[in-house]
């Protein structure tokens, strides 16, 4: 019993250490917050189209109706990691068989209209939320942000930044999950 | 003339707040108790700053959107509701109690206890009485003593 007792501090010391290995390790983001819609339906959305866009609004009940895996992305023409993630969000909407619909953040219709012009419309619906309410019904921290819905309109997944380079590979791995 | 201006500048000059004087209701009841729920609220982008001050857009909607409800007559309960229905348990600085939060409010305790048992036991333990004093050498002890200081002595 004496000679456990004497062990006690090195296991102590292991069990701290294994917390801090399995912090660290990962690629673990410590300021990433889960989301609260994790498996929840998409909340009540009804917004707009944005003027001059050639695109209709987007409301909860039209994601609902749409077929497969759809993608939510808020995105503002302001926001430049949204412009960086841009191509990448034209060829998932291409290749991948989902339908990206965009919820386009406190912007001008005019700066959205001219942004989506230059670089191409890759959405099927955008919802214009100039009043960034409808951002906080999704509870985001920021643009861009890309949520994952499953075919039944279940929110599967919310990734909080640009769709590039490591945090892409981490998106197509959990979409690909999604479609299992 | 100029010192004029210049004390009104100083008069007018006030402590930077994150919370902006278009954001202020007319109302000081219902103005205190927005600032009271923004301090409480956590900035989802800075993370460690209340909403009250920080300088975040989503920051600045959130203050604007407590104000509203709160015109509209919310409780303050509705509003943490609101944003906790959003923004998960993490927008609030002092988390709720409940069966997921239990380790984290009782922890401490737990630990208090299980340290202060441990000191109890060991003073519990503890040889009572005077502890040997060295009158209580043996003979043989003695000499030995003796030879080494006889040895370490500086001739």
């Amino acid at each position: 019993m004496k000679r456990l007792l004497f062990a006690l501090p090195l296991v102590v010391a292991i069990i701290i250490g294994g917390f801090a290995i399995w912090g660290l390790s990962g690629g673990r983001d410590p300021s990433a917050l889960p989301s609260v819609f994790i498996s929840q339906p998409v909340p009540q959305l009804s917004l707009g189209p944005i003027e001059g866009v050639n695109s209709p609004g987007l409301t909860t009940d039209d994601i609902k109706a749409m077929q497969g895996i759809k993608l939510l992305n808020i995105f503002a023409s302001w926001c430049g990691p949204c412009r960086a993630e841009h191509p990448n969000l034209e060829r998932l909407a291409r290749e991948e068989g989902v339908t990206l619909v965009g919820v386009n953040y406190k912007d001008k219709p005019e700066a959205a209209a001219k942004w989506l012009a230059e670089l191409g419309n890759p959405y099927a619906a955008i919802g214009s939320d100039y009043s960034g309410r409808a951002g906080i019904d999704l509870g985001i921290s920021g643009v861009p942000e890309t949520f994952i819905i499953d075919a039944d309109g279940i929110i599967r997944h919310r990734f909080a930044g640009p769709l590039v380079g490591d945090g892409l590979r981490r998106f197509m791995e959990t979409l690909n999950e999604v479609r299992k | 003339m100029i010192r004029i201006w210049i004390m009104t500048l100083v008069l007018l000059a006030s402590p930077a707040a994150a919370v902006e004087p278009d954001e202020v209701l007319s109302d000081p009841i219902l103005e205190e108790r927005a600032r009271a729920i923004s301090s409480k609220v956590r900035c989802v982008v800075c993370q460690n700053e209340p909403i009250d001050n920080s300088n975040a857009g989503v920051a600045r909607d959130l203050r604007l959107l407590i104000r509203e409800r709160l015109v509209a007559g919310d409780s303050d309960q509705e509003i943490f509701d609101f944003l906790v229905l959003r923004y998960g348990d993490f927008v609030l600085f002092k988390p709720p109690f409940k069966p997921s939060t239990y380790a984290l409010w009782l922890g401490p305790f737990v630990i208090l206890l299980i340290g202060g048992g441990a000191v109890v036991v060991s003073l519990a333990r503890r040889p009572k009485g005077p502890a040997a004093s060295a009158a209580d050498l043996s003979v043989e002890e003695e000499t030995e003593l003796a030879k080494l200081m006889q040895k370490d002595t500086p001739q």
